[in-house]
């Protein structure tokens, strides 16, 4: 109870945060729509085709602006020690990884709504026949894709060119996670709800597995 | 050590003539891929010795974490070295064998793709413990990265049966029809060993290395100390 209390606590420190700068999300949403602005053009795709390419495209979208995001979450932190000042707060290093995550995620699905909301107006698709099981998929997919991006923005903030070595991390990992979540989604796009339930298990599975494991392998990340 | 690393070493070479042999002329020609089959015995043991050394990795990271031996982390990053050019090779004969027998040179079948994630695991260790700023730090991040990764290929094993393959089935322990002759099966368990003996005499060296590299900055810690 106590951990989940402080993990709030980081939560609401990170949201006021980036209400004071407007970076990371500002960052994230520009990011997220270049992309799908840019893919319109790559691909002139027709009419008939934008739901062969549409659930790619989200993902990717998704995934990149991910990054973005993990990238600032611990980076942030090494300006003034501040990663230091909470390590050594007597605090359990769970809390710390819950309440990163949970802004991490809270920022995730902020520019995944507006990429959708972009998606829909620039490819004139209607997402609304399915939104619901559209919106479960993408977020059991996000929860296992944020809790990796945690870690590995943990991870990464150690090292030389850490914007090279997220994604390099991320990606092999978290690769599963996108096809099955690309499949699934496109399955739901369809309308094909027999295979909504197979699908939607699928990416909550994999990204339980990936969840739990960046959970209990955190604290070694932090420890100095 | 009880097994000298030059008698190591002797032992690889002639293991690995014995299996070049047994390659080349005592494995009976395949009937429909003709000559081109015998890379499968280059193939299929490199690929299973790459697939192992990703498990030493993760036995490696895990005994780091527990027990904070120096040995086990050295273990990890020398089977990273030695599995991930285990790894390239199975990248390149894997092709090579394709192109006449398929047509294609590569396709994104379930298991091309999860060899090709492998790579890039073992790519992604490596380049981690090359990049981390702090030189205290690389045993931990390594090992976790080493763990996670680990997961990552269970979950491309189970995440395969439900995506297409055209990569043979497995030949070795598969269903009736499927069996192979008795003196290519014994032609792979040999050259199998041969790779396996290859490994681990290079994992042994990379050990030693480690060892020699830490004297080395010992010594000279101790030298600059002294003046």
């Amino acid at each position: 109870m106590r951990t989940l209390g402080i993990a709030w606590t980081i939560f609401v420190k990170d949201l006021r945060v980036e209400w004071r700068s407007r970076e990371t999300l500002a960052s994230m949403c520009v990011f997220a729509l270049l992309i799908v602005f840019l893919f319109n053009f790559a691909f002139e795709s027709a009419r008939e085709e934008t739901l062969r390419l549409l659930p790619g495209l989200l993902w990717i979208a998704f995934a990149f602006a991910g990054i973005l995001g993990f990238n600032r979450s611990f980076a942030a932190e090494r300006e003034n020690a501040c990663l230091e000042g909470m390590i050594l707060a007597p605090i359990d290093p769970s809390a710390i990884f819950l309440g990163k995550m949970f802004a991490n995620l809270l920022f995730l699905t902020v520019t995944e709504a507006l990429v959708v909301f972009a998606a829909a107006l620039w490819y004139n698709f209607s997402f609304l026949p399915s939104l619901g099981r559209f919106a479960l998929i993408v977020f059991f997919g996000t929860v296992g894709y944020v809790a990796l991006g945690t870690i590995f923005g943990a991870i990464a903030a150690n090292t030389r060119m850490r914007e090279v070595m997220l994604p390099i991390l991320q990606f092999p990992i978290a690769f599963w996670i996108l096809i099955l979540g690309t499949d699934a989604t496109s399955d739901v796009l369809r309308g094909n709800t027999a295979a909504f339930a197979a699908g939607a298990a699928r990416v909550a599975g994999v990204s339980l597995v990936f969840a739990v494991v960046s959970f209990l392998l955190f604290e070694y990340v932090l420890e100095e | 050590m009880k097994f000298p690393l030059h008698v190591h070493l002797a032992v690889t070479v002639a293991w690995i003539i014995l299996a070049l042999y047994m390659i080349f002329l005592y494995a009976p020609q395949e009937m429909t891929m003709g000559e081109v089959q015998r890379i499968f015995y280059i193939h299929f043991p490199l690929a299973v010795t790459a697939l192992l050394g990703y498990f030493f990795v993760f036995l490696g990271s895990i005994g780091y974490l527990w027990k904070r031996s120096q040995l086990a982390d050295d273990f990890a990053h020398a089977c990273a070295e030695v599995g991930f050019v285990f790894c390239c090779g199975v990248l390149v004969t894997g092709p090579l064998w394709a192109k006449p027998v398929w047509g294609i040179w590569w396709t994104w079948d379930a298991r091309l793709t999860s060899t090709f994630i492998l790579w890039l695991l073992y790519t992604g260790y490596l380049m981690l413990r090359a990049y981390v700023t702090n030189p205290g730090r690389v045993e931990v991040l390594a090992a976790v990265v080493g763990i996670i990764g680990f997961v990552d290929a269970i979950v491309d094993y189970m995440a395969i049966r439900w995506w297409r393959t055209q990569h043979p089935q497995p030949v070795i322990a598969g269903g009736p029809g499927s069996g192979l002759d008795p003196r290519m099966w014994l032609t792979v368990m040999i050259s199998w060993g041969a790779f396996l003996c290859l490994f681990a005499y290079l994992v042994r060296q990379r050990l030693v290395l480690a060892e020699l590299r830490r004297d080395l900055r010992g010594l000279r810690r101790e030298l600059a100390l002294g003046r």
